[in-house]
């Protein structure tokens, strides 16, 4: 502003001068740099964040698939662990001591790092006699039972107390408990050694199987009762013989409710006792384990909730058995026989010790040619199986928390590992085919990820819910396919300007309606509806079309000038009233069709003939799924039809074809790749759909294609458990898992969908 | 013209797929002509209904309701059908009424077979309470009375129960107005008391400066303390004089019962109200329904705070979608080197408009609540751990979820937008000295704007009908308080919220009262509704609106 000073003879100017022009200059080219490395850095950074949804549900996913890993931490010798051989290795979960039983009738609390011992117990066993067997209940009930020479056991629990001497400090102090006290209980009356024993504690009741020398099986029920008056403790003891037949076992369980009593003996078979009733105890069943000459059973344990054994041989073999109720007719009720569920892979040395874990379906084992191995029940998997020691392995723990093993070795020497096997429930085998879970008569696709029960057995199988997802979306495209696309052709070809531009919107305005809102009515209107007028369903499929051709022939019998006085396209106007008559009188009629053919009911009638009607079915789930997507499919094959050329219409009209043929020959011919598309688009909108199939089914997860029957998605299953199961359990990310298939079979499914557009955009734009 | 011949034209299929086209188009209104009816009706005052049933054993009862729907099945699907009539009547009528008096007898809804019903009759006297508590109450009037003193009865009993509900709901305003918000209020300040201790400890403030802070805290305690004694007090008065009239009332079949006033919301002679009173009627009960908090585990009342999250949620999306999404847009077209890489993360971004939006659900809960929630929580609020502040799902995380659900269509739009304007106008811009930027921001991104805002009103109508995601990330069935209020910081990021589309879920399908509820979900689902047509038109209206106004200025 300065320059324009007037001097005589200068040129005046109005333009800042040179400096303020470059300053400004300078200035814009300034903001112009800002701005592209904002607006690359903001958009790139969304575009990022988008791609971030895969990568993080793929990070979340990944851990599943992991094995578990081992670290070595500190080994050490405890007191005496050299010279005697260990009965039972345990831990408890704040990874602060350890417990180990000795052979001949000590235990032992110990330190974990240096393997200090805090603690001894010798056992009360009487002078002169000797400890002859020893069996374990389930860890977490931390109960052993030490049977003697004469015919008595020593019933102990390793449990530990928690102090609290000041704030912020935690002490884990070892409190061993004897039951019946530290005296020997009586178990064979005839005071012959036991040469097996099993023991289990019950809520009221504690069990006791024993096989004596004399080949004799005993099992033996104890309770505590304090007195009334006297206050005094009394052990009530009742004493039952179970029929035997000769051989002598080595391994005994029995199971948390006393019911069940397993044996493995000395020629490599199982056998398994009812003791339901005692008194009437039976044996019901002998398998054979071992295929091989010379191999034997040295190993037996149940797993959590005792439902099934794992048994491991001298030829590194494990097996997986449990109990599987008999189906054949004469059986009777609750009849149960052994079966072999699974094997798991085999160690390189014979399995010297079984310890299942404390609240999932896993064990951990080892052998003599100093193998650890991790593995779980249900998804069969081998976690890890290494070499870990020089010498034989003879004794394994694992913590109740799965974060520690304890080993030791023949020498004595006991060595602890960090453990990380946090998802052994999942494998690719376990979530996509059938998988034997306990307790079931056989092999099955099962979904069921929670329960009350601690000892419970999750059945995460997929399959269940991607038939679901599949069963929903066929049904529902079922529906919409036909619908929507004849009458995307009908609107896009036939149909007036005028009529178009009030029919598309009409039913676009349908894809921004609320899912919900149509899940609602589905639950709560259409279903009930159905339910009560099944026969409306039957009637009006075949009704409406017939209808609409009768119309359409008596049309063609009116004289041609009254025809030619209604426009064309407006066949869908004058049929408009004919739907809606024709559904109200399938409606009025649907009670007296259900009288005359179906005796009243149909219903009923379908119960009859051995099909399950549910109230909320695919059926339901299909139209108003269909009805959700028919907007989608409708508005982008309308377009895919509309914007064929139409010089190839007009021309095949010049040549003589009529509409219909125009239509058949040359624009579905044309239009195809626009309406696959659109069908495609439409597909992927139904499966990932939630709130419809989470209200109009009852979202049971079962394997069939009923269309009277539900399902249960994919979607809808996040939707129902995600909120309530804890975080990065396997559970959670199994669920996370189910939105990465989501994810990735919509993905595909859209891209396919886009790019068969872009290509047939193309294409018209060339023709 | 001859069949074959007829047929060989082809004009047989065009009328079937005109027919398929008639049928989507009766699918489309019947629906929203199911919502608008049953909607709108549900405020309509129905007509009381009085009838005998006999029962099967030959006793009879009076009922008093209102006749909710009617059906006609086959008698063979109604067990109890065979003990009233003969094997020769085929079908068979059966009428659902609302009876209420869910106090006295359990049930509000009964389904009673037409041939054990006498006669109705619509007795003018007859009355409809709407309580705060069990639900309706029909019956008839008998007397009022205050502090066992009777006041009314007969005819100037209606006018003056009138009056005293008048009163009676004022001193309940009044009490639950201290209870929401003063009480609340100081509640707040507590709450807020307590985590400075605690962030005493946590910080390891220890001293003359410790003693000095939990002085001062004390005394803050203690006089909050004093103040919610007062206003208990208070509370208590306005709460006895409330319920000093109790009307008593006879029900159908003869019982008298003894009403608080404060209990009813409100009371009408349906049979005897004229038009006018109707209507008046009517639209009472709409906006009692929109401005109301729920009641009887939502089953009840209104749906205020459903729609107050509602609203706050989209916008709080709006906020945050706006930006990115045109910012993302802007670069896809004007700056990104345009190749087969860029086509590819185009059709990407695209199509995560097609992903299922629960998996955004999933995503959200995974990402934004437990991690970057759990990390704020760690950061910024250590003194509440282990309650979780930002930690668990709240409205920030829901807004921004369907933020990213939503950056799809904005970007889509936007693009579009940016690809229609004429390259003749940027051309002209740039030989006129403009930079890129100056180009951009002057002349594009104005011409763009109408598409931009069609992108924004079309992401706000998908995320306000959206639900599935919501369900995971912070949308609960009742919000003991709304997310925006007069306590500092005024909009609480971190609080659950309550949602027109959960609401209709959690009513129709979790209430322990499906029967109740249904009308109730007619009318939020109408609501709902209405909001994203009104939304979508909008949408439609501003781009036509913008379209014209730019016109000039592109050719």
């Amino acid at each position: 502003m300065s320059s324009n000073v007037n001097t005589a003879g200068e040129r005046q100017s109005f333009l800042p001068d040179a400096d303020a022009m470059a300053r400004r200059r300078r200035r814009r080219y300034l903001a112009d740099g800002a701005a592209r490395w904002m607006v690359r850095a903001g958009g790139g950074g969304v575009v990022i964040a988008l791609a971030l949804i895969f990568v993080y549900l793929f990070s979340e996913v990944l851990p599943l698939f992991k094995g578990a890993s081992v670290e070595r931490q500190e080994s050490y010798v405890t007191a005496d662990s050299e010279a005697t051989a260990p009965a039972y290795l345990a831990l408890e979960r704040y990874g602060e001591i350890g417990m180990r039983y000795s052979r001949d009738g000590e235990l032992v609390y110990f330190k974990l790092g240096d393997g200090e011992v805090i603690r001894r117990i010798e056992l009360a066993v009487p002078e002169g006699v000797r400890v002859t067997s020893v069996g374990n209940g389930e860890p977490r009930a931390r109960t052993l039972a030490f049977g003697l020479s004469d015919g008595t056991a020593i019933i102990v629990k390793h449990n530990h107390e928690l102090e609290f001497p000041e704030a912020g400090v935690r002490n884990v102090v070892p409190d061993p408990v004897f039951p019946f006290g530290p005296e020997p209980v009586a178990v064979d009356d005839a005071g012959v050694a036991l040469t097996a024993i099993a023991v289990q504690a019950s809520r009221d009741d504690t069990g006791v199987a024993a096989q004596t020398a004399d080949g004799r099986m005993l099992f033996v029920r104890y309770r505590v009762s304090t007195g009334f008056l006297s206050g005094e403790r009394e052990v009530e003891r009742q004493s039952y013989d179970l029929p035997s037949f000769g051989t002598l076992v080595t391994h005994l369980q029995l199971s948390a409710n006393l019911w069940n009593l397993i044996a493995a003996d000395a020629s490599g078979s199982l056998i398994y006792w009812d003791v339901a009733r005692p008194a009437e105890a039976v044996m019901r069943d002998r398998r054979q384990v071992v295929d091989e000459q010379g191999e034997s059973i040295t190993s037996l344990q149940f797993l959590n909730g005792t439902f099934s054994a794992v048994v491991g041989t001298s030829a590194g073999n494990l097996s997986q058995w449990f109990l599987v109720r008999d189906k054949t007719e004469d059986a009777g009720d609750n009849i149960f026989y052994l079966a072999r569920a699974r094997n798991f892979e085999q160690h390189p040395g014979a399995i010297m010790a079984i310890q299942p874990e404390y609240t999932r379906k896993g064990f951990v084992a080892v052998d003599d040619a100093g193998h650890l191995g991790i593995h779980y029940g249900t998804s069969a998997r081998t976690l890890f199986l290494d070499r870990v020691s020089d010498h034989p392995l003879v004794g394994v723990a694992v913590s109740p928390v799965n974060e520690r093993i304890l080993v030791e070795d023949r020498e004595g020497t006991i060595t602890e590992f960090d453990l990380w096997n946090q998802h052994p429930e999942t494998s690719f085998r376990a979530l996509w085919s059938k998988v034997w879970y306990e307790g079931r008569s056989d092999p099955e696709y099962v979904w069921q990820a929670s329960s009350g029960s601690d000892s419970f057995e999750p059945k995460y199988s997929m399959v269940p819910l991607t038939v679901g997802t599949l069963k929903a979306a066929f049904f529902a495209m079922l529906f919409a396919m036909p619908l929507a696309i004849a009458g995307a052709i009908y609107t896009a070809y036939f149909m007036s300007p005028k009529l178009r531009g009030k029919v598309k919107p009409t039913i676009e305005v349908m894809e921004a309606l609320p899912t919900v809102i149509l899940g609602f009515l589905a639950g709560l209107w259409l279903a009930p509806f159905l339910e009560n007028h099944i026969p409306v369903v039957f009637t009006t499929l075949i009704g409406l079309p017939l209808s609409f051709l009768l119309i359409a022939w008596a049309w063609a019998q009116l004289p041609r000038g009254f025809r030619n006085r209604v426009p064309g396209g407006w066949e869908a106007v004058i049929l408009l009233p004919v739907v809606c008559l024709l559904v109200w009188g399938m409606v009025a009629l649907s009670p007296l069709i259900e009288i005359w053919f179906f005796d009243g009911s149909m219903r009923q009638w379908f119960t009859d003939m051995g099909i399950t009607y549910d109230q909320r079915n695919a059926l339901v789930v299909g139209i108003a799924m269909g009805f959700a997507v028919i907007p989608t499919i409708f508005s982008i094959a309308e377009d895919a039809v509309f914007t064929v050329p139409k010089h190839l219409t007009q021309g095949s009209l010049a040549l003589g074809a009529t509409p219909w043929q125009t239509v058949t020959r040359v624009i579905l011919l044309t239009a195809s790749p626009g309406i696959f598309s659109a069908v495609m688009i439409g597909f992927g909108r139904a499966v990932g759909e939630t709130m419809i199939v989470l209200m109009a089914t009852g979202n049971s997860p079962v394997v069939n294609f009923n269309i009277f029957e539900g399902m249960r998605t994919l979607s809808a299953n996040i939707a129902v458990e995600l909120p309530e199961t804890a975080v990065n359990s396997t559970h959670f990310r199994v669920l996370f898992l189910a939105g990465l298939v989501l994810f990735a079979m919509t993905f595909i499914v859209n891209t396919i969908a886009e790019i068969v557009r872009q290509r047939l955009r193309a294409r018209y734009s060339s023709l | 013209m001859k069949f074959r011949e007829w047929f060989k034209s082809g004009d047989p299929w065009i009328w079937l797929i005109g027919g398929a086209l008639s049928i989507s188009v009766i699918m489309v209104v019947g629906l929203l002509l199911l919502i608008a009816v049953r909607g709108f009706a549900h405020f309509w005052p129905a007509p009381l209904v009085e009838t005998t049933v006999t029962a099967t054993d030959g006793s009879e009862s009076v009922i008093l309701g209102e006749l909710v729907e009617s059906e006609t099945l086959p008698t063979d699907r109604i067990p109890e059908a065979g003990k009233i009539v003969d094997d020769e009547q085929l079908v068979i009528t059966r009428h659902l009424f609302k009876v209420g008096n869910r106090d006295i007898t359990g049930r509000d809804f009964v389904w009673h077979l037409e041939p054990a019903l006498a006669d109705f009759s619509y007795p003018v006297d007859a009355m409809m309470l709407e309580r705060r508590e069990w639900g309706n109450f029909y019956g008839y009037p008998l007397r009022l009375e205050e502090s066992g003193q009777t006041v009314a009865s007969g005819e100037a009993l209606w006018s003056e129960l009138q009056t005293r509900i008048d009163r009676a709901s004022e001193l309940h305003a009044r009490v639950t107005r201290i209870e929401r918000h003063e009480i609340g209020r100081i509640n707040s300040e507590l709450e807020a008391i307590r985590l400075e201790e605690r962030g005493l400890d946590h910080r390891g403030v220890t001293g003359a400066e410790r003693a000095s802070a939990m002085a001062d805290l004390a005394a803050r305690r203690s006089r909050l303390q004093e103040e919610y004694e007062n206003l208990r007090a208070e509370r208590n008065d306005l709460q006895e004089r409330a319920e000093r009239d109790v009307l008593y009332a006879r029900t159908a079949n003869g019982e008298e019962k003894a009403i608080a006033l404060d209990q009813i919301v409100m009371a009408s002679k349906n049979n005897s109200l004229g038009l006018a009173g109707k209507l008046g009627f009517y639209w009472h009960r709409i906006s009692g329904f929109l401005t109301g908090y729920p009641r009887e585990a939502n089953t009840e009342g209104g749906i205020f705070p459903a729609i107050f999250g509602t609203v706050v949620m989209v916008l709080i999306m709006s906020v945050l979608v706006t930006p990115f999404g045109v910012l993302a847009a802007i670069y896809l077209r004007e700056y990104a080197r345009q190749g087969p890489i860029l086509k590819m993360i185009r059709v990407s971004v695209y199509n995560l408009a097609g992903v299922p939006s629960i998996v955004f659900g999933v995503f959200g809960l995974g990402f934004f609540v437990y991690m970057l929630g759990g990390s704020i929580d760690a950061l910024f609020f250590p003194e509440r751990l282990p309650a979780p502040t930002f930690g668990t799902p709240g409205l920030f995380w829901a807004s921004l979820t369907l933020a990213l659900l939503t950056l799809p269509v904005v970007i889509v739009s936007t693009e579009e937008g940016l690809a229609r304007i004429p390259r003749t106008v940027r051309e002209g811009s740039l030989a006129l000295g403009a930079t890129k930027w100056e180009t951009l921001w002057k002349v594009v991104v104005p011409l763009s704007a109408p598409a931009m805002m069609t992108g924004l009103i079309l992401a706000v109508a998908r995320a306000a009908g959206e639900v599935a995601p919501l369900m995971l990330v912070g949308v609960v069935k009742l919000a003991p308080s709304l997310p925006v209020d007069g306590q500092f910081p005024y909009v609480h990021l971190e609080r659950k919220i309550m949602h027109l589309g959960f609401h209709i879920y959690d009513v129709g399908f979790q209430s322990p009262n499906v029967e109740a509820a249904r009308p109730l979900v007619y009318a939020t689902a109408l609501t709902l509704v209405v909001l994203i047509l009104i939304l979508n038109l909008t949408a439609i209206a501003i781009r036509n609106r913008l379209r014209e106004k730019y016109r000039s200025d592109s050719d």
